[in-house]
């Protein structure tokens, strides 16, 4: 799908029709909710640093609704829209960017891990759950998620590496958005592609527009369906158009012009286009959308306010029980009231 | 049977593989090779390679990708060649095996058992000889054991395989052949978290565990001395109800390593002392370790180890008190 909304028919991917389309819209929505609800709780003291994901919707939603019900995935830090549609309780995750261990406490059914903030670190653990789902002779996916800056770490690599060994069936997404905090896609890598790396591992490699939530949903899906075969990388090119985090200003670094160049790119627009021509949509639609996720979000937001930390968690889940020589911490802590004060 | 830590090793490993199907060990030459010391011998012939495999050679990989499996429900013992070369993978042990449980509020667990030979006294190359496991154990999280004798590690390598947590499991290469002992040919578990005390004396402790246990050992008989030596086998947690257990009997404390003697396990076992049996003391707390540096060069080795002269100079001046 263009950036005018027409889809190249003859490549139209199996299994979507116009009313999964119809949802990607509204999951893509309901995203861009979740994202500015969440950067703005950050301005106002109410978050902890947070990582935007506007501009990375079609890879996030394309990716995660390609999944399949057994299918598990490894995020990195920014892979909200991926949470969204595996059905994460969202106060749940608010409870992460709040700044509470609570906050990773994933349900079994979501299938999946939680945010990982070491850069591709989280490579190797999915290429270890992927061979354990070998292992198990589960049918099942491992879809993996590392950004531009992160093909250059060395755990990229050697997961990749591994995963080619083993056959393991492992998906990585890689979120190309053009910027590692404030170093261009242009430095980090002098490899024409970012799929090429995985060549050297043996895997199959695709690039995809990371804007196209169709083209982004058809790869992950074909990917997903061969993974007992073999692992896949998958390019998505796609833009950051907020910041890194919110503890950076874009605007020191990068060039309004570049981002007025992808903001006609617009991976949500496009689909809005589409959805318009098919009379799937129209301004009245879009208010009821928004304001029924605003109060979605709002609900959750009050709830994970609502949250009360408890101290002692923290001694309580460092090993399977709690030795003796910790316990005598912890005590201490609760005896003298440190907790009070 | 009579056998050597490297048998006693194999055996639990053995044992453990036979019990449970999601029992796996990786790591590089562990395989064919049965490993660079021979500890997983025979084990991919009798379990199969996907069981007990080759990996490539990228040790945070292996860290990671074990972390990987022991959350999908395997229970992955990977080796690393040497404790020096563990550092690669060091970010994985520090950064999530460390603290996925605590950082999930036990929604996820770990378990995972890391073996890697560590200390010197085998004129190995230089990164082959290092004594981490004051590194493990500062971290918090990881369950950091020694053990010093076959029957010990055994039984501690069964309790790992037994528990929920990562331990880091670590094999002084000089005891792998050292000696041979008699031990159970059945499964049994060494707690962990609980020093053993090998010598029951009234005159000073002496507080030890790995490759400097033996040595104690050969400086009390020899001298003739009335002590208590008490073998560690676990770094973290540590057992400190024995530690300051022992102190209150004699009120006299030396304690040796091999690990360098600057922040090492020393230092915390006599803050401990100091905090918590400080009236109980009838000198000041001595240590005895290898000097503040990394190990050098196998030809400065023994230069470098703590010897016998060294540990009976310090019970010496400890009895003089």
């Amino acid at each position: 799908m263009d950036e005018n909304g027409d889809i190249d028919q003859s490549i139209f991917p199996a299994g979507l029709d116009d009313n999964k389309i119809l949802e990607m819209y509204k999951n893509m929505s309901m995203l861009r909710t979740l994202d500015s609800k969440l950067l703005s709780m950050q301005r106002q003291g109410r978050a902890v640093t947070y990582a935007p994901s506007l501009g990375e919707e079609a890879t996030q939603i394309g990716s995660a609704m390609a999944m399949r019900a057994n299918d598990i995935f490894v995020p990195n830090f920014r892979q909200h829209g991926v949470y969204l549609v595996r059905g994460m309780p969202l106060d749940t995750l608010i409870i992460y960017w709040r700044g509470f261990e609570e906050g990773c406490k994933i349900p079994g059914d979501v299938k999946g891990f939680p945010y990982i903030v070491p850069v591709a670190s989280q490579m190797t653990h999915a290429a270890g759950i992927a061979f354990a789902k070998k292992y198990k002779k589960e049918d099942a996916a491992v879809v993996a998620y590392v950004g531009d800056g992160g093909t250059s770490e060395g755990d990229f690599a050697e997961a990749l590496n591994y995963a080619g060994v083993f056959k393991s069936p492992l998906v990585t997404i890689i979120e190309n958005n053009q910027w590692a905090i404030s170093v261009p896609r242009s430095k980090q890598s002098a490899a024409e592609t970012l799929a090429q790396k995985g060549v050297a591992a043996g895997q199959k490699c695709v690039q995809v527009d990371g804007n196209d939530v169709v083209a982004v949903y058809k790869v992950v899906s074909e990917a997903i369906a061969n993974a007992k075969d073999g692992p896949t990388v998958i390019e998505c090119v796609t833009y950051r158009m907020s910041m890194h985090t919110t503890a950076d200003d874009p605007t020191k670094y990068r060039d309004q012009a570049e981002v007025d160049l992808w903001r006609t790119k617009d991976p949500v627009d496009r689909v809005r286009k589409y959805l318009s021509r098919k009379a799937l949509w129209n301004p009245d639609f879009e208010q009821k959308m928004n304001d029924e996720h605003l109060k979605i979000v709002d609900e959750a937001v009050e709830k994970a306010e609502a949250f009360k930390p408890d101290p002692k968690s923290m001694f309580e889940n460092v090993y399977s029980y709690v030795p003796e020589a910790l316990q005598d911490e912890l005590d201490d802590a609760v005896k003298n009231n440190f907790w009070q004060g | 049977m009579k056998t050597n830590m490297v048998g006693a090793i194999n055996n639990a490993l053995d044992l453990g593989l036979q019990e449970n199907p999601n029992v796996v060990l990786l790591g590089e030459d562990i395989g064919k090779d049965g490993g660079v010391f021979r500890v997983t011998d025979g084990l991919q012939a009798k379990y199969g390679e996907s069981r007990v495999m080759d990996t490539p050679l990228a040790e945070s990989v292996i860290l990671g990708a074990s972390i990987g499996m022991a959350m999908e429900g395997l229970h992955p013992v990977p080796e690393i060649q040497f404790a020096g070369f563990m550092l690669m993978g060091f970010g994985q042990l520090a950064n999530h095996a460390a603290r996925y449980r605590s950082r999930s509020r036990g929604a996820f667990e770990v378990p995972m058992v890391v073996r890697t030979p560590i200390s010197g006294g085998v004129r190995t190359l230089e990164h082959h000889s290092d004594s981490p496991e004051a590194l493990y154990s500062h971290l918090g999280g990881l369950i950091v054991v020694v053990p010093a004798t076959p029957y010990d590690a055994k039984g501690l390598m069964l309790k790992s395989l037994h528990m929920r947590d990562p331990v880091i499991f670590l094999e002084p290469t000089k005891l792998y052949r050292l000696f041979k002992q008699d031990i159970p040919d059945d499964a049994y578990e060494v707690e962990i978290g609980k020093a053993n005390l090998v010598k029951n004396g009234s005159d000073i402790s002496i507080i030890t565990y790995g490759t400097m246990l033996g040595v104690v050992n050969e400086v009390v008989e020899k001298k003739g001395i009335s002590a208590d030596v008490l073998d560690l086998r676990t770094i973290n947690p540590l057992d400190e109800r024995a530690i300051l257990e022992t102190t209150k009997k004699t009120g006299k404390v030396l304690i040796v390593h091999e690990a360098p003697l600057g922040f090492g396990p020393g230092a915390e076992i006599s803050a401990r002392i100091a905090e918590k049996a400080l009236y109980d003391l009838d000198a000041p707390v001595m240590r005895v370790a290898s000097a503040s540096f990394p190990y050098p060069f196998p030809g400065y080795e023994n230069f470098y180890i703590p010897n016998a002269l060294k540990i009976s100079n310090a019970i010496d001046k400890l009895l003089s008190m």
